[in-house]
């Protein structure tokens, strides 16, 4: 069997696998840059907070994602929640930093005219700081997607959803029939995905940042 | 009253008093306060100018009054009311504010950012639009070509008057201006002050205004308190009055060289003699152009194009020798003036052209009239005599020296000086 004749026969399974990976990658993005750009709201006043908070997540994002997970498996068992919370965590290291650099980048002229306006410190933060602020973050969130993507396929390690199932069992049965197809399928899979989202985050720039201040 | 930007009945809401008590400003860690008890006393529809070196804390004083800076010590009154304690967010929802370099938020269009200040005071839909429109029309900028660019697509003199039109719209009695100019080129802030002017002379606003450059105070304040370190006030009168006795040897080094030169600055064309002079539009036939040539009496004509501009001088000759067409006859006008510009500014322009004469302009460029350089030179005469009388009496206060140059004035002016006034 070819690899297209193997696409053709299992197509139902590799559009599940690849709906499954999509959602799991979509909803973790959807947590983490709520959770990332609330840390960098919470810390880029302060030198020493924004610092501890790009630290940290820098530093969760140097444990393998294979051991992360692994040691997720005994505290909250296998299938979907190592899984998500894996993804999650991963993610947030990209969003906090360009959340923090962008609330930092923007013109304290311009913060000082937002407050001299009469505008309070949450409407200057919602209307001026984070719209600004925004084109940054979405580069962030752009980069972590990205990044889980790839990630997510070792989530199969745990049961959990996704392409990464594909690959993990044709490495398992290596010299078989199908082994090459399924790995092949799982990464090609990955990657039209990723282009996927991309294009979309490129749509969601296009439909979210200003005009005014779109490169 | 600062409310009186929430009331729907008051229409426009003229200045109102800002007193500064022993205002005083301490950072912590420095043993030399940045503003030290700072008193001042300024009425309702004036504008005073806060001059001073860099770091003298001319800027903080100014930050202070809309509490942008939480001064450690003194009192803050505007309209007889003590705002020292009052919410700071609602404060300063009723003083306009201006920055350096518009301050224009650039993801917002021109009208977003208009509209800020009325949408906070939760003004209905209709009328923020309104008063959209009406304030760039008010800065002079035509509200259907610029209502819906962003600020990056503006010229930078255009982001400042958007920058102001902001600061009004919620037509606060208090406009705090801090460099508002410093950031455009000097002929572009020449043209964005005498708008101000022409702004104020509408609005009677309590304009507190901050610089570095005391031509800018000199033109701009009707009173000017010049600063040292700390925000000492040195000196605090009318620029007449600080031109012309300045108090100390540290006024007289921020006045510099070329004081009789400045007095010039302290005239308007709006002061002196406007004559009318013979005009005729860019459309009209030959024919009729040289008929008026020959009526008026006079060797030269100032031709207006369709909008009531001056466009060109044309002269007898150029006429004999158009040959038909008017295209290429003429000199083009290359300067005009206001009558909110300076006697400096239109002196300027009368040297640089060689026709002898400045035409003078109102709203969106239309011709009003002409000031040649006959009324010029009797003017600066009339000033430097003035100065001389001041200087043998030496105790001449503000008061006299205005009402000679009032009187000089009036010796001046021929009836048809009066005529635009209602126009502009």
């Amino acid at each position: 069997m070819n690899f297209w004749e193997y696409l053709e026969s299992r197509h139902q399974q590799l559009l599940t696998d690849a709906y499954q990976h999509a959602s799991v990658v979509f909803q973790c993005m959807v947590v983490a840059t709520a959770l990332g750009v609330l840390i960098g709201i919470v810390t880029y006043r302060s030198e020493w907070a924004g610092s501890l908070a790009t630290t940290l997540t820098a530093t969760l994002l140097t444990v393998p994602a294979l051991a992360m997970i692994g040691l997720l498996i005994p505290i909250v068992g296998l299938g979907v929640p190592p899984t998500v919370i894996a993804l999650t965590l991963y993610g947030l290291l990209p969003v906090v930093r360009n959340a923090i650099v962008g609330l930092r980048g923007v013109d304290p002229a311009l913060v000082d005219a937002a407050t001299g306006i009469g505008m309070s410190r949450l409407s200057r933060l919602v209307r001026v700081e984070l719209p600004l602020a925004w084109p940054p973050i979405l580069t962030g969130i752009r980069v972590s997607t990205q990044m889980l993507m790839g990630i997510a396929a070792i989530a199969a390690f745990a049961s959990g959803p996704g392409l990464g199932n594909l690959i993990f069992r044709g490495i398992a049965s290596l010299g078989s029939r199908n082994a090459l197809n399924q790995v092949l399928a799982g990464t090609l899979g990955i990657v039209v995905l990723a282009l996927l989202f991309d294009a979309a985050y490129v749509l969601l720039g296009r439909l979210t940042i200003s005009r005014g201040i779109r490169a | 009253m600062p409310e009186s930007g929430t009331t729907e009945a008051a229409p426009r809401s003229v200045g109102a008093t800002i007193e500064l008590e022993g205002l005083t400003k301490r950072y912590p860690g420095s043993d030399r306060p940045a503003v030290d008890d700072v008193s001042m006393e300024i009425g309702a529809g004036e504008t005073v100018v806060l001059v001073g070196p860099s770091g003298c804390g001319k800027s903080t004083t100014l930050k202070m009054i809309n509490r942008l800076i939480e001064p450690t010590g003194g009192r803050i009154r505007i309209g007889g009311e003590d705002v020292t304690d009052m919410d700071p967010v609602k404060l300063r929802r009723t003083i306009g504010y201006a920055i350096q370099a518009s301050g224009l938020f650039p993801h917002m269009s021109v009208a977003q950012n208009i509209a800020l200040v009325p949408k906070m005071l939760r003004w209905p839909a209709a009328r923020v639009r309104d008063r959209v429109e009406e304030m760039l029309d008010l800065v002079g900028l035509d509200p259907g070509e610029f209502r819906d660019r962003y600020p990056r697509q503006l010229s930078g003199g255009q982001q400042q008057r958007v920058g102001v039109a902001r600061a009004l719209a919620a037509d606060p009695p208090v406009l705090l201006m801090d460099e508002p100019f410093g950031a455009v080129d000097p002929i572009t802030r020449d043209h964005l002050q005498d708008e101000l002017i022409r702004l104020q002379r509408e609005l009677h606003k309590t304009i507190v205004f901050v610089t570095h450059d005391f031509d800018e105070a000199i033109k701009i304040g009707d009173r000017i308190a010049v600063l040292r370190e700390q925000s000492h006030i040195a000196q605090f009168d009318t620029p007449e009055a600080i031109l012309t006795n300045p108090a100390d040897d540290f006024v007289s080094g921020f006045v510099g060289a070329g004081a009789a030169l400045k007095r010039l600055n302290l005239t308007r064309v709006g002061d002196v003699t406007i004559t009318d002079y013979p005009t005729v539009g860019v459309d009209d036939p030959l024919d009729e152009i040289s008929a008026r040539l020959r009526s008026a009496g006079t060797d030269e004509v100032l031709v207006l194009d369709k909008r009531g501009r001056p466009y060109k001088w044309l002269r007898r000759g150029d006429i004999v020798r158009a040959q038909g067409s008017l295209a290429r006859a003429g000199v083009l006008v290359h300067d005009t003036v206001t009558r909110d510009a300076t006697l400096r500014d239109a002196l300027e322009a009368v040297l640089t052209d060689n026709t002898g004469r400045v035409a003078v302009t109102g709203r969106r460029g239309a011709y009003e009239g002409v000031v040649d350089v006959e009324t010029l030179m009797n003017s600066v005469h009339e000033l430097l005599e003035a100065d001389r009388l001041e200087a043998r009496e030496s105790q001449t206060g503000p008061e006299e020296r205005r009402s000679a140059q009032t009187h000089a004035e009036q010796e001046g002016t021929r009836p048809s000086g009066d005529r635009g006034e209602a126009q502009a």
